[in-house]
């Protein structure tokens, strides 16, 4: 069942990439459907999901592949891993759709995307190292061919320099895993949880942490290693910005909390502190440089430097085992969880809606727009709404997601409260957007704005009720997050 | 109807009504909006008469309810009998603002009654919320409503601009608010172990460890004050008089100003556990009363000039919290918010009919519209203190507690109230003088229609709630009369002997009042009033705030300009891995001090101590290593194809796994 849902895409893309003479219009409809079979086949598995015993997966999978090596094709969901398959499948849903507008190349850009989108849930299910490994790089190669492909701007220099950095962080992940290898004989992810190598070697166990770190950080990314965010954002298709932000900048944050913390609790609890000032870091310095920005697209990249800062906060604060409760720990873990699919929800809804800017006008500019909310009444509800849940307001899920990473991080670890910072100036600078984009005067390219129509409304809608949803009710959420979050802090605490 | 179902549908009901009308009013077609607007304040004001119907259910049911929401942190609400008391009121408030607001808005009028509703849900629930989460959730979506109906009129930079500008003051403040849920979960409140049982439970802050009350002491207080736009907050407050009038009287008199003092009321317990929580509030607020009752008096603008006494007079509120007169409070609260909606809805009037708020403009205003002048007279006289309309006793009945706890504090107190009297009786002397003469004349009218074109009618429809606010701003001094007062400490479960104004104090406060408002009166009438520019720009809150604004985005631009730089060094870091791996020896020293001065920046930026450090080099120097003996042979791979670039990294990345492996298998 799971490898169909994974590998179902790959045989769409297949299939799309050989067929040359089909009809773009084909090409693009197949790729919805696709797309909208993997969100029903995705909410069969939540449907059937029961939270597995501690130490397995729910829909366990393995197949021998190298024993030698001690690597098998080993597949499982837990609830660390469910909630962001089901991202997974709701956001590359939501690209279809708005990519029904496409006119360069639709056939190949459904194949390549049907490509990412198993390697995305591959990597989600993953439960043997080197199949984790294999999936987060071909997810580099795909996003490179997408914003190569079908960017903008500068789309090649962005692409090589997303690739480069990306891959050199790959690298550093992969010393890592080898690490791992060498001092337990398995890349088995379940085995290496269970019974973590390097448990009390000092130096080697933070050199293999500080490797797996250096990989993780690349491709969250956190502050110093974020810099190849911006262009590849700025110079991204709508749907690819879409995917790198909603759903590949996961696979960083999930790293943290699949690999790192279970597989080298020891290391983790030395270096935590380390962990929460790079988190504390990104989330103020990702703010404050998005504040300064006068393009929406820069802008947005930047906040979700500031957002998966917050995670990073979180599972650091996880990790200061002395003197707090278990259950402030657990909080700040289902926290970073909650951020990670708020975060891909509101962030993929804000970057189709600037691909909307850029489909009009050709433009991020936000000082050539101004007074939208007259010429595109549903365009700026739209906005205002993804505005305000990325901001953080109660009723949507990034409310949901940072106070619990706040209330469990703060209580663990008081002086994190400096992160708070952070939702002050994400509200400013999106309130500033806002006035920028949607009201005043009417700017020289808000003059012939066409509202949203059909095809992106469908895209974006139903991302940001979503966001409203786990917001408003996030038990159904949360109950598949907690106990996951609560034993991975178990085995932090190890 | 069963209470809990009354108290869920109290907060859900006007949330789904507001929500579908203002989402009908923005995004509709332009048929379906026009239907939309037409239906609004029909629709809207029938939501508010059924939420003041079920307020007056929850107030006598007395139920709760909760809802799980976070682990061991459910969302509670419910209703004692500090909310029993508050909730009717403000839904008795909201009914008539919208009722005014029929009348007076023309424009945009869905959205503006959606976003009204959707407040007054917001508003419900921070007074019935229970537990922590519930109430910073119904908190912060009441300051995004103020936000938008600030800036309702978005077609005006300014007025967009004052809703960003209450909207980040407030929630700088409301940081507090999450500290304080931090506080309380670090203090071991999840799962509610405690007298409620219920997680993070506002009525177990009282007893939470020392340490982490006085954290959740402060994160509320700040909070509290910054909704209640107190010193040193209070210049949003002034920034949001850019919003219809009708918002005003709602948010900025009755409902989300109020909250904060509400707050402060509701944990009275936990700012006295901590002591100096409670000095610090009571200080606080008699200190917001004084100044910004000067700021009052200095005003030429009216609505400048209730905005002020506002903060003044929630200073009261705040000052009652912090001596422990919950009552004294309560009373305060309710009776404010009666006297400051009717003045803001008369200030509203006269500024749709006149098209000006300037005190220059509305000389003798009183005498065009006699109901409208007799209910100014009314709330003017009840802003001032005098016997007998409402603030004069529920202002003593906090300053009865106040004298007991400090004289000090209460002769500030004092100050505030005659400051109170000396600004109301301004606006009195100003609206009811006649302008004599037609020069006189002239220069009243000349400043009609300066900020709007003005109708010159007030309807009906839009007097009708003024009566209603009039006669309230009369009959609420019952709340603070001796016997009375105690039947209301009841109510909230305090001790009645402790409660309300002793008779001495009362002629006290109402001689007081009586002789600043003389006083008053008697140099508007010489022109002698002083109007300091110091206190007319509300003791330079604003130049403050601007130069904060300014600090924050020169520091931002200055962070971006970093950024680039530190991406410019990552993509020469990139080349000198990548480009220049052929010649081996430079590539080495490049990437050697590429990574160096970026570890360096890293450790700069967050503190990255020499253990990890050291831990960043030795990995890079195994990757320089295996990038120096491979180097050879990558200088024929250099064609610039990716695929090239990816063999490569293979390679090199194979040479480190080998050195590792080595060095692991060495140890």
């Amino acid at each position: 069942m799971l490898s169909l849902v994974i590998f179902l895409p790959l045989v769409a893309a297949v299939v799309l990439a050989v067929a040359r003479g089909l009809p773009d219009a084909v090409a693009r409809w197949a790729w919805v459907g696709v797309a909208l079979v993997e969100v029903l086949l995705v909410g069969v598995l939540w449907a059937r999901y029961e939270t597995p015993a501690a130490g397995t997966l729910a829909f366990d999978e393995q197949v021998e592949w190298i024993p030698g090596l001690g690597a098998s094709y080993h597949l499982g969901l837990d609830g660390l891993s469910l909630p962001l398959m089901a991202l997974t499948a709701v956001v590359f849903a939501a690209c279809a759709v708005y990519a029904l507008r496409e006119s360069t190349r639709p056939r190949s850009q459904a194949a390549l995307f049907c490509f990412l989108q198993t390697t995305c849930l591959g990597l989600f299910a993953a439960a043997d190292l080197i199949v984790f490994f294999l999936f987060f790089d071909l997810s580099i190669v795909g996003m490179y061919f997408a914003i190569a492909g079908w960017g903008h701007g500068n789309a090649q220099k962005s692409a090589l320099q997303f690739f480069l950095y990306t891959f050199l962080g790959s690298l550093g992940l992969l010393l890592g895993f080898i690490g791992l290898y060498v001092a337990s004989g398995t890349f088995d992810m379940v085995a290496l949880a269970a019974d973590p190598p390097l448990v009390g070697t000092g130096v080697t166990g933070g050199l293999v942490l500080a490797a797996v770190l250096v990989g993780l950080a690349v491709k969250t990314p956190t502050v110093p290693f974020h810099t190849w965010l911006p262009p590849a954002h700025t110079d991204a298709p709508a749907v690819g910005s879409a995917v790198l932000a909603g759903v590949l900048l996961k696979m960083g944050t999930y790293g943290f909390v699949r690999i790192a913390m279970p597989m080298l609790p020891d290391a983790w609890r030395s270096f935590a502190w380390v962990v929460i000032a790079v988190g504390v870091v990104s989330v103020v310095w990702g703010a404050l440089v998005a504040l300064a920005q006068t393009d929406l697209k820069r802008m947005v990249a930047y906040t979700s430097v500031n957002h998966m800062g917050y995670v990073v906060v979180a599972v650091g604060a996880a990790g200061v085992v002395g003197g707090s409760a278990e259950e402030a720990r657990a909080l700040a873990v289902t926290g970073a969880v909650t951020q990670m699919v708020s975060h891909g929800l509101i962030t993929g809804a804000l970057f189709l809606l600037a691909g909307v800017l850029h489909r009009r006008t050709g433009t991020y500019e936000m000082s050539r727009f101004g007074g939208l909310a007259g010429r595109a009444p549903r365009y700026a509800a739209l906005f205002a709404v993804a505005a305000f849940a990325s901001l953080g307001l109660p009723g949507f899920s990034g409310f949901v997601a940072e106070v619990q990473v706040f209330a469990g991080s703060i209580a663990a670890v008081p002086w994190t409260a400096v992160a708070l910072v952070g939702i002050l100036l994400t509200a400013a600078l999106f309130l500033r957007a806002l006035q920028r984009l949607l009201t005043g005067e009417r700017g020289p390219a808000s003059a012939a704005f066409a509202d949203v129509r059909g095809s992106e409304l469908v895209a974006v809608a139903p991302l940001l009720v979503l966001a409203t949803l786990i917001g408003v009710l996030p038990r159904p959420l949360l109950e598949v997050v907690e106990p996951a979050s609560r034993a991975v802090v178990a085995l932090v605490a190890r | 109807m069963t209470p809990p179902l009354a108290l869920l549908l109290l907060v859900l009901g006007p949330a789904v009504v507001g929500v579908v009308l203002a989402l009908a009013g923005t995004t509709a077609g332009p048929r379906g909006r026009a239907v939309a607007d037409r239906a609004a304040f029909p629709v809207a004001v029938a939501t508010a008469a059924a939420a003041l119907g079920l307020a007056a259910l929850v107030a006598a049911g007395r139920p709760s309810a909760q809802a799980p929401f976070l682990a061991g942190a459910p969302l509670g609400l419910g209703v004692d009998g500090l909310s029993a008391v508050v909730v009717p009121a403000v839904a008795a408030v909201v009914l008539l603002v919208l009722v005014f607001a029929w009348a007076d808005v023309r424009e945009g009028r869905a959205r503006f009654a959606g976003l009204m509703l959707l407040f007054t849900a917001a508003v419900s629930l921070t007074a019935t919320a229970t537990t922590l989460p519930a109430l910073l959730l119904a908190w912060e979506v009441m300051g995004a409503a103020s936000y938008a109906l600030v800036g309702f009129w978005w077609r005006e930079d300014r007025r967009v601009s004052a809703g960003t500008t209450a909207f980040v003051t407030t929630r700088a403040g409301d940081l507090g608010l999450y500290v304080a849920l931090a506080g309380a979960v670090g203090g071991g409140l999840l799962g509610g172990g405690s007298s409620t049982g219920m997680g993070l439970a506002l009525a177990d802050l009282a007893a939470l460890p020392p340490g982490w009350r006085d954290v959740v002491a402060a994160g509320v207080l700040v909070a509290a004050l910054g909704k209640a736009a107190q010193l040193p907050f209070s210049w949003w407050l002034s920034r949001a008089m850019e919003g219809p009038s009708p918002v005003s009287a709602l948010l900025h008199s009755a409902a989300m100003v109020a909250m904060g003092g509400y707050l402060l009321l509701r944990v009275e317990p936990l700012l006295a556990a901590t002591g100096w929580a409670a000095t610090a509030a009571a200080w606080v607020g008699a200190l917001t009363a004084v100044a910004l009752g000067v700021v009052a008096l200095a005003q030429r603008d009216l609505k400048q000039l209730l905005a002020a006494s506002t903060s003044a007079q929630l200073g009261f509120v705040v000052l009652a919290a912090g001596v422990g007169a919950v009552t004294g409070g309560t009373a305060q609260l309710v009776a404010h918010a009666a006297v400051k909606a009717l003045l803001f809805l008369v200030a509203g009037a006269w500024l749709t009919a006149l098209g000006t708020k300037q005190l220059a403009g509305l000389r003798g205003a009183a005498g065009i519209w006699p109901v409208v002048g007799g209910a100014a007279a009314m709330g003017a006289l009840a802003l001032a203190g005098v016997p007998p309309f409402a603030l004069w006793t529920t202002k003593d009945a906090v300053l009865h507690v106040a004298l007991e706890t400090s004289p000090a504090l209460y002769a500030v107190g004092l100050l505030g109230a005659a400051l109170s009297a000396a600004y109301a009786g301004k606006v009195l002397v100003v609206v009811f003088r006649r302008a004599k003469g037609g020069e006189e004349v002239e220069d009243v009218v000349e400043h009609w229609d300066g900020e709007e074109q003005g109708t010159r009618e007030v309807p009906r429809l839009a007097q009708a709630p003024l009566v209603v606010l009039a006669v309230a701003a009369l009959g609420l001094a019952v709340l603070g009369l001796p016997p009375e007062v105690r039947l209301l400490a009841g109510v909230l479960g305090q001790d009645p002997a402790a409660a309300g104004a002793g008779a001495v104090e009362l002629v006290v406060s109402g001689v007081v009042a009586v002789a600043a408002l003389a006083a008053v009166v008697v140099l508007v009438r010489a022109e002698r009033l002083p109007e300091p520019a110091w206190a007319r720009a509300w003791l330079g809150l604003g130049a403050a705030t601007d130069a904060v604004v300014r600090w924050v985005l020169a520091l931002a631009e200055r962070a971006a300009r970093a950024d680039d730089a530190l991406g410019r060094g990552a993509v020469g870091l990139a080349r000198g891995v990548v480009g220049t791996a052929g010649a081996a020896g430079s590539a080495d020293d490049r990437l050697d001090a590429g990574v160096r001065g970026l570890a360096g920046r890293a450790d700069g930026l967050a503190g990255v101590a020499t253990r990890a450090d050291d831990g960043v080099d030795r990995t890079v120097h195994g990757v320089a290593a295996g990038t120096k003996r491979l180097g050879g042979l990558a200088r024929r791979a250099q064609t610039g194809q990716l695929h090239d670039y990816y063999a490569q990294l293979v390679v090199v990345l194979g040479a480190a796994a080998v050195g590792l492996v080595l060095y692991v298998s060495l140890r």
